[in-house]
């Protein structure tokens, strides 16, 4: 069988699947579907500094191949996170990506550090979350406050730092290349695409926030675009997510310039989801004779 | 432990207008599966997001729900047949307690009557006395009362327009069964109105109450946060997919 290891941002994984933030919790309830130590790794549910309830109800509503999500990073804080899921999360021999989002760029800074210390692999700056009116998204639109937030989070971090960037700008290549610049480790792309949708009945948006995160596979042509592009503008390495349901999508995402991929809305059709991808590319390689899936990344072949 | 598999359709029939009971050849699922919870349907190829419906009745190796269509997604259940295949996740969720001493009376309005006919039927195999209060909005919307006629030892009918039953929604003969005796349990499903003044009546008459709560859910195994509801005097969420659907009456926050 093919090789599935990867050497990320200086860290080994035993293979290139990840779980996207804010879709699986932090592991203990699809803990109870599969041993997570199949995974790549897992990006926990998008933590603050505070405790945070999230948006009202409803919170998510469907797409035509997809979902809009509002839910505002609802997350019990970083300290509970530590104290509480991260020992949970050790007992698996899998990857932990700490995801962190602050109100401001001290913030980001302090939540580093504790991670750092309590002993995460990585640390995911969300500077691109749509659902929340401080911090969020206001930070990963602007190249000058993401690389202000990245020089932040790598001033007090021990890990690596992948800045995850938000879709919902002019050119992403600029924002990834502030975060290079600014001394990111990887970045990881895309999170949602802001949507709404209309009761035509009632005529008042569906999600209660009103606008949400556009997710699921009507995005994926958008997200292998857009990793290409940024796999152009810099030579850090990329986690690419968005969209991806089968081995054959994450095959896409890396031939596009993904080093690594995560699989997010998927997993709420199919609890295994992520093993079903990292099968599927285990699959695709052996049918094409390729040793390793490094040998993808970047791949595609320009008209 | 919850299955995720593709399972036959063995029958299926309307009660009502746009009101279906589908049975499923599911045996994973069937024998594993509590009064109050549900299962998480597939409807196409097109739609990622799963339904969650709950379970009405369990038998052998069949499980039947009855759900009302009302999106593009329950269109689609509707229109497959006896003899095709549906993608289930289940069972899922926390369902009704079953360690009560006393009569239980469950109470169901318009579709939430059909998570209360397996509640009843699981109380009543625990040797309780079950009462059953039904409300629906006419005649026409009136379902399972020879299911819970034949399980039940009273059955009471409601509907708004006074066409089937009593007059009225369930309030009025619910007030009269706890002024009449103690019971050991009040059970319910349905509208979240209808749900808060079984609540406060269970309240004053200091019964033990258990709701099953209706959001719109993701995952429906929890991870996902999606259907979080402020619960606990408003100190923290609840999943209403993975903490509930089933709640203490006393947990919910009527107002959040």
């Amino acid at each position: 069988m093919a090789d599935l290891h990867v050497s990320f941002a200086g860290i080994a994984f035993k293979n290139p699947v990840l779980t996207a933030s804010g879709t699986f919790g932090f592991g203990r309830e699809y803990g109870e579907y599969y041993d997570l130590s199949e995974l790549g790794g897992v990006c926990v549910k998008g933590l603050t500094a505070a405790p945070r309830l999230g948006n009202p109800a409803p919170r998510i509503a469907e797409t035509a191949m997809g979902m809009l999500n509002s839910v505002g990073l609802q997350n019990p804080g970083v300290d509970e996170f530590i104290r509480a899921e991260l020992p949970f999360l050790r007992r698996y021999d899998t990857r932990v990506i700490a995801n962190i989002s602050g109100n401001t760029v001290s913030e980001y800074g302090e939540m580093a550090a504790k991670l750092s210390d309590a002993g995460v692999d990585i640390i995911e700056v969300n500077v691109s979350c749509p659902n929340v009116h401080a911090g969020g998204m206001q930070f990963g639109t602007d190249p000058r406050a993401v690389a202000e937030v990245t020089r932040e989070v790598r001033r007090n971090s021990r890990v690596p730092v992948m800045i995850k960037l938000s879709p919902n700008v002019t050119d992403i290549a600029e924002i990834a290349r502030a975060a290079e610049g600014a001394g990111a480790d990887a970045v990881s792309l895309i999170n949602t695409l802001l949507g709404m949708k209309i009761d035509v009945n009632t005529r008042k948006p569906v999600l209660a926030n009103n606008t949400g995160g556009l997710s699921g596979a009507a995005v994926l042509p958008v997200a292998v675009k857009m990793v290409w592009q940024v796999r152009n503008a810099v030579s850090i390495p990329i986690l690419g997510m968005g969209g991806i349901f089968t081995g054959e999508d994450a095959v896409e995402m890396l031939l596009a310039g993904a080093d690594m991929v995560a699989v997010g809305t998927a997993n709420f059709t199919y609890p295994d989801a992520p093993l079903r991808v990292r099968d599927g590319i285990a699959k695709y390689l052996d049918a094409k004779k390729i040793r390793s899936v490094t040998e993808l990344s970047g791949a595609v072949e320009m008209h | 432990m919850p299955t995720q598999a593709i399972y036959t359709i063995s029958d299926m029939r309307n009660l009502a207008e746009d009101v279906i009971s589908m049975t499923f050849i599911a045996p994973e699922i069937a024998r594993s599966a509590a009064a109050g919870q549900f299962i998480h349907i597939k409807c196409g190829h097109s739609r990622p997001l799963r339904r969650p419906i709950s379970i009405s009745d369990v038998s052998g190796d069949k499980l039947t729900v009855i759900f009302e269509v009302r999106g593009a997604g329950t269109r689609w259940l509707a229109s497959r047949d006896i003899g095709r295949k549906v993608d289930i996740l289940g069972p899922l969720g926390h369902g009704f307690g079953d360690t009560f001493s006393g009569g239980i009376i469950v109470v169901g309005g318009g579709i939430g009557a059909a998570p209360m006919l397996f509640a009843a039927k699981a109380a009543k195999r625990k040797a309780h006395s079950v009462t059953a209060v039904l409300g629906f909005r006419s005649q026409a919307n009136v379902i399972l009362t020879d299911e819970f006629d034949a399980v039940c030892d009273g059955l009471v009918t409601t509907t708004d327009d006074g066409t089937a039953g009593l007059r009225g929604n369930v309030s009025a003969p619910l007030e009269e069964l706890l002024n009449t005796k103690k019971y050991g349990a009040v059970l319910a499903c349905g509208p979240k109105p209808m749900l808060r003044a079984v609540a406060e009546m269970c309240a004053i008459h200091k019964i033990h109450c258990e709701i099953s709560l209706e959001e719109r859910m993701g995952c429906g195994v929890g991870a996902c946060l999606v259907c979080a509801c402020l619960m606990h005097n408003g100190e923290r969420m609840s999943r209403v997919c993975k903490d509930g659907p089933v709640f203490d009456a006393k947990e919910v926050v009527w107002n959040g």
